[in-house]
């Protein structure tokens, strides 16, 4: 955004040493990416995310192989055959092919369930944040009471209310988990909305729309990214679990799934529950990482904590 | 405190239930399909009777309206509906099973927070060392662990491996006429395994939390006030400057309970304790709508009353706030 109202993401925090030496005027953006750059769990969860996106969507070039096919014995322990590195589930079914094609509705729900908070969250806790009064009372009101209901149990009412999708899924998160995203949108435009260049933007002309949208929205970011790469990993879990207690798509293989199939037979054979957790485990730990690497370069004042 | 501030509070409490009771009609209602067969559910079977009993009971042929307030006067009356699946009055169905849930999910919560504040004010002692270290690292992987798979691991390592634990429900059959304090030992031993599965996440969360809290408090200058009178390290640390740094944690494990309940709910279908989230998830395979309808509004009924409860401790501990 090279709008001139715009004021760095890091104003009032200390800077580096070696930003005074070599500082030149920078974009946030850039300057955020130079501190993420050298964060280093923040680049491993990077590399760590973009390897499991690769072998969900071109895994199933390099192995071949249907997740619901019964091709083997029950319960082939990993390392066996050759032909089925991970060993095979209590039906037969190749386990090393549900964890390359379980991970596809995984990560399309948790990034379209996260899209979807983001979007529900910004555009109430925006207008409450802005407009204040009346507004704020009653859109925080609203917010209070979806932050009653338990989540978990209101999005299973849901999906079994609307017949399980992978829409309806990624829909119920959504609707289950914008609160928090609403307060944080809120807080940051109640903060903004004093500041100087609002007043100017103002001063120039500029209307409540474009206020929100293009002057304050955009300095309210830094965090909320952080916050949306946080909600991935919370959505990938929800999908997990949703999946688990067999409210998935019942004809799509997902890694909550899997657990969820196996989990009779847990105490005759570890491996088919192991690997899909770990799949999820790696997954939102990736994403994490990746959370907390925005956080510290976009706030280089709490990186101490 | 005053007591208008309560009765406040209390109101709104009120007004929150109520907003539960009609998010529950209006998804009935919103859910494909004819209502009344809805509320019978695919597995009951319904017949043209009991659908017409249904319709009689909730009121169905009459104005929408209407229906709402019949609704409403039944479940302000405690009747939550009819469960057809289990044959039984909702409310008698979740009073069998909201004893289990409450302790599971006080247990975890008390657990997570006081080995989740202890771990992080020793952490906060040496903000780059060891164990702060440890305290990040913990909370970055408590966080992505899908509890449910926490759950399933620990079974497998304490029924093959070290059977020390019970992995399966929350008494023993052969201490069915047992004394009291050996039935209460038995549920303890029971419940270990499903409380420290829920405490696990919300353990790392504290600590890193109070972590972040102490380092702040530990910065002011009564701190160093009480440093400077000679006060020890013990007594700086958990007298002075916890009492100031707990009140963020207060407020999250306030805001907690809610998450609580819903990973008691997965916790509870693991190791098959037999609590409101075991009813939840029964009751959904089962399409036993008026049960499912039934736990949500009870689970909210518990996330209000535990942020009443909150909202009062906050107001105790911080000075500040009394009387406003």
């Amino acid at each position: 955004m090279k709008d001139p109202t715009t004021v760095p993401a890091s104003e009032g925090a200390e800077p580096q040493d070696d930003l005074i030496t070599r500082y030149k005027a920078q974009s946030p953006a850039s300057e955020a990416w130079r501190m993420f750059r050298r964060n280093i769990p923040a680049l491993a969860g990077t590399v760590m995310l973009a390897i499991i996106v690769l072998a969900t969507l071109y895994g199933t070039f390099l192995y071949n192989g249907d997740p619901f096919d019964i091709v083997w014995a029950p319960h082939e322990p990993p390392g066996a055959t050759a032909d089925f590195p991970l060993g095979t589930d209590y039906l037969g079914r190749d386990l090393l092919a549900g964890i390359l094609t379980g991970g596809g509705p995984t990560l399309a729900v948790g990034a379209a369930a996260a899209a979807i908070t983001m979007l529900i969250g910004i555009t109430l806790g925006a207008l409450s944040g802005f407009y204040g009064g009346w507004v704020d009372n009653l859109l925080m009101r609203f917010t209070e009471f979806f932050q009653v209901l338990p989540a978990l149990l209101f999005a299973m009412v849901l999906v079994t209310l609307f017949s399980p999708s992978l829409w309806t899924i990624a829909i119920a998160i959504g609707v289950v988990s914008w609160p928090q995203t609403a307060r944080l949108t809120r807080a940051e435009f109640l903060k903004i909305k004093e500041l100087e260049y609002v007043t100017a933007a103002r001063a120039i002309g500029a209307r409540n729309k474009r206020i929100i949208w293009t002057v304050i929205l955009p300095n309210a970011m830094p965090p909320l990214i952080v916050s949306a790469t946080l909600t991935i990993g919370v959505a990938i879990l929800f999908e997990a679990g949703l999946s688990f207690l067999g409210l998935g798509d019942p004809n799509v293989m997902s890694w909550g799934l899997m657990i969820g199939a196996n989990r009779d037979y847990i105490l005759d054979a570890w491996w088919p529950v192991t690997f899909p957790g770990l799949a999820i485990f790696f997954t939102v730990f990736s994403v994490s990482l990746i959370g907390d690497g925005l956080n510290d370069a976009f706030n280089p004042k709490l990186r101490e904590r | 405190m005053n007591s208008s501030y309560l009765l406040r509070r209390i109101g709104y409490g009120l007004v929150l239930m109520l907003c539960v009771v009609i998010l529950n009609f209006l998804l009935i209602r919103l859910a494909p399909g004819d209502p009344a067969m809805v509320i019978a559910g695919e597995m009951g079977g319904a017949t043209e009777e009991m659908l017409e009993s249904i319709r009689e009971e909730y009121g169905l042929n009459k104005p929408v309206l209407t229906q709402l307030a019949i609704y409403v006067g039944n479940v302000a009356r405690g009747d939550l509906g009819q469960s057809f699946f289990f044959d039984q009055p909702v409310a008698s169905l979740i009073a069998q099973r909201v004893g289990p849930t409450i302790l599971l999910v006080i247990v975890a919560q008390v657990l997570s927070i006081v080995i989740g504040v202890v771990l992080g004010v020793l952490a906060a002692r040496k903000p780059n060392g060891l164990m702060s270290g440890f305290v990040s690292v913990f909370a970055t992987i408590g966080y992505a662990v899908p509890v449910f798979w926490t759950g399933i691991m620990l079974i497998i390592l304490f029924a093959s491996i070290l059977p020390i634990f019970p992995v399966e429900g929350m008494q023993s059959v052969r201490l069915r006429d047992a004394g009291p304090l050996a039935k209460a030992l038995d549920i303890a031993h029971h419940l270990v395994l499903p409380a420290f599965t829920l405490a696990i996440i919300y353990l790392a969360q504290y600590a890193r939390l109070s972590r972040a809290s102490m380092l702040e408090v530990l910065g002011s200058d009564y701190i160093r006030t009480a440093r400077a009178k000679g006060a020890s390290q013990r007594s700086v640390l958990f007298k002075h400057a916890l009492r100031n740094a707990a009140l963020p944690i207060l407020t999250v494990a306030g805001l907690q309970f809610g998450n609580l309940i819903s990973g008691a709910l997965l916790v509870e279908t693991v190791f098959n304790w037999p609590g409101m989230g075991r009813l939840a998830f029964d009751s959904i395979l089962r399409r036993d709508y008026p049960t499912i309808m039934g736990v949500l509004f009870f689970a909210s009924a518990m996330v209000v009353v535990a942020n009443l409860l909150t909202d009062l401790s906050y107001r105790l501990a911080d000075p500040r706030l009394r009387g406003k």
